[in-house]
């Protein structure tokens, strides 16, 4: 196994060559020009594909067409740039073409600002486009798990065939940590006889479309790609879990935010608050079970995210609304900080002991 | 059957790379005429399974259903972008786009151009009719002055509508670009020279030589309310003078020069 | 010495092969239409066809064949 001292942007960008990603198309965008610096340096070493498109629009429908022939594509852009990418995340979703985009989020909206944020939860998990679809979104919390997820990503992608995203944010794109990669690492793959990729006069010819006129058929196209969603929801949602078994307050945190809300947690411990967390790895599907289960014995739950309260109104609806739902969150770049959610995680024990 | 029957040959029959379906299109529209010499110049390239087709928004949408090789719907404009994507990935294919005015040159003008800059080894089929035709007639970025459309009621005022934009002569002006030429559909002439034309631009992209564009002058005769035939001849007397014919751009005759 | 064969379910009418035809033998059916109820293009003297594919070239809906 090696071991290295890397950004997170550039870890991940690795990753992603590493999980046979073989095009990538992207377009400036702080705070994830990194990853597009890297796949520059490295792409023509490995016979792969840079290419700095003209526009978001551009790259993403470029990793349309990438992903249309069956090939491993990234893009990468924050948050502004997501925007952008919307139109062709919708048509790369009703084609069931697989890829992999990466969000490193910062604030918003409009043009916002570059420091850290967690503002595009909503636009992430319920509209990343115009249309009844899903995408699966990963939140790695730490430089390594950039690196585990990404090639998660891409196997999820070519397995479901579906767009798949890294939501990030400004502070684990630009931390450094050690990270180690497996030495050799082998691509799984998937069944690609749908690409259109020439049929060499040896098959029908294959159509990648999103076009469909007839409302009954559009409908149960749509049905179909959403028993295929459930599918997914069942099989593959994923959360860690600290210190939730006898907690009495479980807070909820992804991403960068989980890390100080970790801290909090071991803070209110010291303080003799059975405080837990659970942290969402995957954000669609939410990791419902994970959090009806770990807060089962708790009397309250408390969600913490960088944005005024997005995540917060599905950890209510994982546990029905049967106890009372905290949050608390600093947005606009501001990252929280562990006093400031102990003091919160204060407030909650000390109103539960009233 | 005589025996003078029995000696003919068949001289015009479907080509190959064209499904043997009938088209959504209107009795007279000229996509027709276009589909068939893409395909005929695809036959005889003999690469109909190493070709990639990418289709627009507009009346050709449904072109994936009318090509035999294998197709992508991309989004309004954006199918020089996706034809990048399929060709940067396999660069090995023939890779071809098949664009409307408004597509091409109005909400996508930014991923044609770019395109055509970066010299992108794919060939774009342009079809300029001056109007958008699936959404029923409106302005185009192609529309002539004066032009009644939907939504020029009163004829297309440059004043407040802009001027049309002649996308053979802009593109001419890019490095990238390998080969541009406007032809028309109006004749047999003009026909047998837009086959020409297109099987060119697919020759050049076999040999690598960068982007291609044909533009080819098209009817919409229910949209501009004329009957087929007069719609052949409004194209003539009314496209033709402000968007000429010819070749605009030939990097091999540069060369040859 | 020609020979055209019309498909006529696709043949939508539009009437472009008639007005290109050289030896003007070409005309739309009257009392008849095809199941998409187009009147079709009809050769009313196939014996002064020439085989020439001037209909066929212009034709839009590729629903001529030619024989020479």
């Amino acid at each position: 196994m090696e071991r290295n001292l890397m950004k997170g942007n550039e870890a991940l960008a690795e990753a992603a060559i590493r999980a046979g990603c073989k095009c990538f198309f992207g377009y400036p965008i702080t705070p994830q020009t990194e990853i597009s610096a890297y796949m520059a340096k490295r792409m023509p070493k490995i016979g792969g594909v840079f290419l700095q498109a003209e526009s978001e629009i551009g790259a993403i429908n470029m990793v349309l067409g990438a992903a249309s022939t069956g090939t491993r594509v990234m893009t990468s852009s924050s948050s502004p740039g997501i925007s952008l990418k919307a139109e062709g995340i919708s048509y790369i979703a009703g084609s069931d073409l697989p890829c992999v985009i990466i969000n490193v989020q910062r604030g918003g909206p409009g043009l916002g600002g570059i420091q850290p944020s967690q503002a595009d939860y909503w636009q992430a998990t319920k509209a990343l486009g115009h249309g009844d679809f899903h995408v699966m979104v990963f939140a790695p919390s730490t430089v390594q798990e950039m690196v585990d997820l990404v090639t998660k990503a891409f196997d999820l992608a070519d397995k479901y065939r579906m767009p798949t995203m890294i939501l990030a944010d400004g502070l684990l794109g630009q931390m450094m940590e050690p990270v180690t990669f497996p030495d050799e690492q082998s691509i799984n793959e998937y069944d690609k006889s749908w690409a259109a990729d020439g049929h060499k006069n040896s098959r029908k010819h294959n159509i990648i479309n999103s076009l469909i006129l007839s409302p009954d058929d559009l409908e149960k196209s749509v049905q179909e790609r959403f028993e295929r969603y459930d599918r997914i929801a069942k099989e593959e949602a994923m959360a860690q879990c600290y210190l939730t078994d006898d907690a009495d307050i479980v807070l909820v945190a992804y991403g960068a935010t989980a890390r100080v809300t970790q801290s909090a947690v071991d803070l209110a411990r010291e303080k003799g608050i059975k405080a837990g967390l659970v942290r969402p790895q995957t954000l669609w599907p939410f990791p419902v079970e994970h959090i009806r289960t770990a807060s089962e014995n708790a009397s309250d739950l408390l969600c913490v995210e960088m944005s005024m309260g997005q995540m917060v109104d599905d950890v209510k609806l994982a546990i029905n609304c049967s106890k009372p739902v905290h949050f608390y969150g600093r947005t606009g770049g501001v990252i929280p900080t562990p006093t400031q959610i102990l003091t919160e995680i204060e407030k909650i024990a000390g109103g539960a002991k009233e | 059957m005589s025996s003078t029957e029995k000696k003919m040959k068949k001289v015009f029959t479907r080509p190959n790379a064209l499904a043997d379906v009938p088209t959504h299109y209107c009795p007279g529209c000229t996509h027709g005429i276009v589909h068939r010499l893409i395909a005929e110049a695809i036959d005889e390239l003999n690469c109909l399974g190493d070709t990639i087709g990418v289709c627009p928004v507009g009346c050709s949408v449904m072109a994936y259903d009318y090509f035999n090789c294998d197709m992508i719907q991309a989004p309004h404009g954006r199918a020089p972008a996706v034809a990048t994507g399929v060709k940067r990935a396999k660069p090995d294919n023939i890779v071809f786009t098949y664009q409307g005015d408004g597509d091409l040159a109005a909400i996508g003008t930014g991923e044609t151009v770019h395109a055509a800059t970066r010299g992108e080894n794919i060939t774009i089929i342009f079809i300029n009719n001056t109007t958008y035709g699936m959404t029923g007639g409106q302005m185009a970025p192609t529309t002539l002055p004066g032009q009644v459309t939907q939504t020029t009621p009163y004829g297309r005022d440059t004043d407040t509508a802009g001027h049309p934009i002649r996308v053979s002569e802009m593109l001419a002006t890019l490095d990238g670009v390998a080969y541009a030429e406007r032809v028309a559909v109006d004749s047999i002439k003009n026909i047998n020279r837009a086959k020409k034309a297109i099987k060119k631009a697919f020759e050049y992209q076999v040999e690598k030589k960068g982007f291609t564009i044909i533009e080819v002058l098209s009817t919409c005769p229910t949209n501009w309310g004329l009957e087929p035939v007069k719609a052949l001849k409004w194209l003539e007397e009314n496209m033709v003078p402000y968007y000429p014919l010819g070749v605009y751009k030939d990097k091999e005759a540069a060369v040859n020069e | 010495m020609g020979r055209i064969i019309v498909d006529e379910q696709r043949c939508k009418g539009c009437g472009l092969c008639i007005d290109v035809c050289p030896k003007k033998i070409l005309k739309l059916s009257e009392d008849k239409l095809n199941d998409k109820g187009y009147s079709f293009m009809v050769c009313f003297d196939m014996d002064e066809c020439i085989g020439c594919a001037r209909c066929a070239t212009m034709c839009p809906d590729i629903a001529i064949e030619v024989e020479r």
